[in-house]
């Protein structure tokens, strides 16, 4: 029997608020346990929350953005649950009333083009961390995470397959951090993600049952679990077995999926309207101020790239792909100078190479859109040639200055035109008719004079084995 | 001294002849010659002594509001910084709480000075004060009746002048029953006038604090320093504050005074609809009319507020789970027993009683047939009144069906109980301002309150029509025998 897979998405967004979403705590990562955690995030008996603003604007920045409806009315929400990193006994949530309804994402898979519904996207605070190392048997509570700022953004059921599942992860990826609303630093648990997955025989309209997956933390890890998971639904149905609705958990290192929780074990979150918070109310005028300061948006600035530097669409989707990857490329063709396809071409090939070979982000590079600037600078002006200027740039990787430094101290910066080298030879042996008399009467010590005065000449520029070469021959009798 | 209301200490602090350490310790002698009453769960003289200190340095130094250096007694619902704060409960028996409420925040700018912290039906859960880890508080006009409750320790030491004034909160009745059983003057203001923050939540949508005192005239004098929008309480309501004081000599000739008949009807006690009846006509000789109103959704506020408010509780108090403050249960074997043992036995049976149903509504497959549905009974029963009020300015009626009954007599029986609030429930439901003022005695010589509703943010009319009566009447004069 031929298999459809049925992929929905769910992502936890972390916006970049300064505070978090219901006290004045900084909402800053790594900070000492405990110490971004004020009276209202521990939960102290009397203390009420205060809606952060700006996390209201970023949820109508990423509305906009997906062409969604911004509720004018959203509603916060009490998921009641017990658990020792959630220290009011529940969660503030949107669960009738979202911020965010109804938008869509374009994504791209083998050249095909395809929409994926946006189903809603709500605020939320995040939950503290439970501690279960170096506490000798005991559970340390660390609330700095607690009260943080999350948007979660629920797909429609559209994806059919794993890769499409990624790009359409990495659109919204691009997506928030383009927007500014997220710093997308998966490791750091800033951008995550739970799979819904499920199969069902190709041309049945019914969804089947899905399960699940949690704990997906690298767009790798997405493709893998999911192919996991379908490998799994399919085996099971085609051994006769039947699906269970559960939640899933996913493991990196055994690249497999295991039962967390059924159906049964499902908590009643007792969801009501939070009484301490009003309805959010968003403004007319309030979408319109934000949607000013909306950025050029990804495929905007894809199809921009296309035109303005006649780049293929290759170029373009990858050069777009993070907002600081296109403002480097922009940089480095403004301030080298040099045609925009080159400097494609080095800064999506060989950058992303070394970014990628030691895992870095862009914003990370040692090599900055400066130091880019200045390497493809000579290589225009032919200082150096592509070859070498590879090696300038491994250079500057490691750390060791500018190009021109790099082309100084290695001695990079040639004359390899054996023309001009010829030029010189010519006129050191035609100024020096006595030392060519000796030298040819069988004095070849003088051979390092001759050398000597050709690079003097060039001011070293020369390239020392052709001077050589050409001297030995017109040097001899 | 001690006999004397908020104003009239004022006036004698500013006229030097009295100082607020006097004062403070001439109080906390009378807490403790009268403490098998049981109003109170925490002194602390040093504390209380040093802020009289301060508060006469400020009158000498000319820069007193009206409240400097007048002891005031908070129930152990606000948070005090430094100070225990129980709530009641032995789940918060050992909680020093770290911060001040914004009332209490805002009486500490004033320069009042903080008696104690008042006893009260545990988690403000209860209408007799019996609910209390700490014990039953005594009405001290019969030491065999109950004070009232939530706020029964507060309204104690007012009755028996163990403080000029207290605070109370008021959820369901919690401040104006209360003062009914204990002869004296409550207010619950309308709902976002008073800043909830650092008031430990009992159910969000319908606590309000407000002042418990001997007259009017002192329930306006705290409440300008009470009242005003805080920024930390998102449902606080950003609106002026009159001077509460300002208007309490206004005539009330033309006061169209809306009497309910749903309130007058079954289930009152003749002696009470008497002194009702009593106050009314002297309304009437003060010039005020009377108009005969309907509220036909009351007999639904009961059954409606024991959906809403436990709904709240039971979310409200899930913070109370042993792992960050608080009571823990000594030996439990993992989390979950930690989370049952100490829960178990950190509450009582009247907020285990109210969890269990608040959790219960709120279930999936129950919530639409109680929580919602009590949500639509709560918008008809604000409806009434707002039809009421098209036809007076403030509706008057009984705070309470019957006086002060005795001690233990409706502990076996909570829907007993909870039909003593029948009167002041919908004003709850319904966020409106709401008082209660001594109108006269029972058959059993136990005090008899008068309610009065006022429209939303009209607190300055409730406060001018009891002025009003309390010029005219003796009634808050009263006070029981052997305290005075």
């Amino acid at each position: 029997m031929e298999w459809e897979t049925v992929i929905g998405l769910e992502v936890h967004v972390q916006l970049l608020t300064k505070s978090k979403l219901f006290s004045a705590a900084a909402a800053q990562y790594g900070a000492e346990p405990n110490t971004q955690a004020c009276a209202v995030d521990l939960a102290l008996p009397g203390v009420l929350p205060v809606m952060n603003r700006e996390a209201a604007r970023m949820a109508t920045k990423l509305g906009l953005a997906i062409g969604a409806t911004v509720s004018p009315r959203s509603v916060f929400a009490r998921k009641n649950y017990f658990y020792p990193d959630l220290p009011k006994g529940y969660q503030i949530s949107q669960y009738e009333l979202p911020v965010v309804q109804k938008g869509t994402l374009r994504i791209e898979v083998d050249g095909k083009e395809k929409i994926v519904g946006v189903t809603r996207a709500h605020l939320e605070e995040d939950a503290g961390k439970s501690l279960h190392e170096d506490f000798h048997g005991l559970t340390g509570i660390d609330l700095n995470r607690a009260g943080t700022p999350l948007l979660e953004i629920v797909s429609e059921p559209d994806m059919r397959s794993a890769k499409e599942a990624v790009a359409y992860l990495k659109k919204l990826h691009s997506l928030v951090t383009y927007l500014e609303i997220c710093d997308g630093n998966m490791q750091e648990g800033s951008f995550r993600c739970d799979a819904n997955v499920s199969v069902r025989p190709k041309g049945q309209k019914e969804f089947g049952t899905r399960a699940e997956i949690k704990n997906v933390n690298s767009f790798r890890f997405v493709e893998k679990a999911i192919d996991f998971e379908v490998e799994r639904q399919i085996e099971l149905l085609e051994g006769g077995g039947k699906v269970v609705q559960e939640t899933r958990l996913y493991d990196s290192v055994k690249n497999e999926t295991r039962s967390m929780r059924g159906k049964e074990e499902a908590h009643d979150y007792r969801y009501f309207p939070d009484p301490d918070l009003l309805p959010l109310v968003i403004e007319a005028s309030f979408i319109e101020e934000t949607r000013k300061t909306l950025p050029e948006l990804p495929d905007a600035k894809a199809e921009r790239f296309k035109q303005q530097y006649k780049l293929s669409a290759y170029d373009a989707g990858v050069l777009t792909a993070t907002r600081a990857m296109a403002d480097y490329y922009e940089q480095v063709v403004r301030d080298s100078g040099a045609d925009p396809k080159i400097a494609a071409n080095w800064v999506a090939v060989e950058l992303s190479g070394l970014l990628n070979s030691e895992n870095k982000e862009i914003s990370a590079s040692p090599v900055t859109a400066v130091l880019m600037a200045g390497l493809l600078q000579r290589l225009a002006d032919n200082t150096i040639s592509g070859k070498i200027a590879k090696d300038v740039l491994a250079a500057m990787w490691a750390g060791e200055g500018d190009a021109d430094a790099v082309i100084a101290k290695k001695g990079l910066k040639q004359i390899t035109d054996s023309g001009a080298i010829e030029k010189a030879v010519d006129e050191v042996i035609a100024n020096n008719p006595k030392q060519l008399e000796q030298y040819r009467a069988g004095k070849e010590a003088l051979f390092g004079f001759f050398v000597g005065a050709v690079m003097k000449a060039t001011q070293s520029k020369a390239n020392p084995a052709q001077v050589n070469e050409l001297l030995k021959k017109k040097l001899a009798p | 001294m001690f006999d004397k209301t908020v104003a009239e200490l004022s006036a004698a602090l500013k006229a030097k002849k009295v100082s607020s350490v006097e004062l403070a310790q001439g109080f906390l002698d009378r807490i403790s010659k009268y403490r098998d009453l049981n109003a109170f769960i925490s002194l602390d003289p040093e504390r209380t002594l040093a802020q009289a200190k301060v508060a006469d340095e400020r009158l000498a130094k000319g820069q007193a509001s009206p409240l400097t250096g007048i002891p005031i007694a908070q129930k152990d619902i606000f948070c005090a910084d430094g100070w225990l704060t129980t709530c009641g409960s032995k789940m918060l028996s050992n909680f020093v709480a770290p911060y001040d409420a914004t009332i209490v925040e805002r009486f500490n700018t004033a320069g009042a000075v903080c008696l104690g912290k008042t006893n009260m039906d545990e988690f403000a859960m209860g209408s007799s004060n019996e609910t209390s880890f700490y014990g039953l508080v005594k009405n001290p006009w019969d030491t065999q009746a109950v004070p009232g409750g939530s706020s029964g320790g507060s309204a104690a030491a007012v009755a028996a002048r163990l403080a000029p004034a207290a605070t109370g909160t008021d959820t369901g009745g919690s401040i104006r029953q209360p003062a009914a059983l204990t002869g004296i003057t409550g207010i619950k203001p309308s709902y976002g006038r008073v800043s909830r923050y650092g008031m430990i939540a009992f159910a969000s949508s319908l606590d309000q604090g407000g002042p418990m005192t001997r007259t009017a005239e002192d329930a306006a004098l705290l409440l300008n320093t009470m009242c005003g929008f805080d920024p930390r309480d998102s449902t606080s309501v950003d609106q002026p504050v009159p001077d509460f004081t300002a208007s309490l000599n206004n005539s009330i000739k033309g006061l169209r005074i809306g009497l309910p008949k749903e309130y007058l009807g079954a289930g009152l006690s003749a002696d009470v609809a008497k002194v009702v009846e009593a106050a009314i006509a002297e309304y009437k000789k003060l010039g005020a009319e009377v108009v005969e109103v309907s509220l036909p959704n009351s007999q639904l506020a009961i059954p409606c507020y024991y959906v809403l408010a436990p709904a709240e509780a039971s979310s409200n108090l899930a913070r109370f789970d042993g792992v960050r403050y608080g009571y823990r249960a000594p030996e439990y074997k993992d989390l979950s027993d930690m989370y049952c043992k100490t829960r178990a036995q950190g509450f009582g049976a009247e907020v285990k009683r109210r969890i269990l149903i608040g959790t219960y509504v709120l279930s999936a497959g129950y919530y639409d047939a109680y929580y919602l549905q009590a949500q639509r009974l709560r918008r008809l029963i604000t409806d009434d009144f707002n039809r009421a009020f098209e036809k007076c300015d403030v509706i008057m009626g009984p705070t309470t069906p019957t006086t002060a009954f005795n001690l233990g007599a409706k502990t076996d029986d909570p829907v007993a109980m909870y039909l003593s609030d029948i009167y002041t429930i919908s004003v709850n439901l319904a966020g409106l301002p709401g008082m209660s003022i001594p109108a006269g005695f029972g058959a059993d010589q136990r005090p008899v309150g008068l309610q009065l509703i006022g429209k939303y943010f009209d607190e300055a009319r409730l406060l001018n029509a009891a002025h009003q009566y309390q010029q005219a009447t003796d009634w808050h004069k009263q006070a029981p025998k052997g305290f005075v």
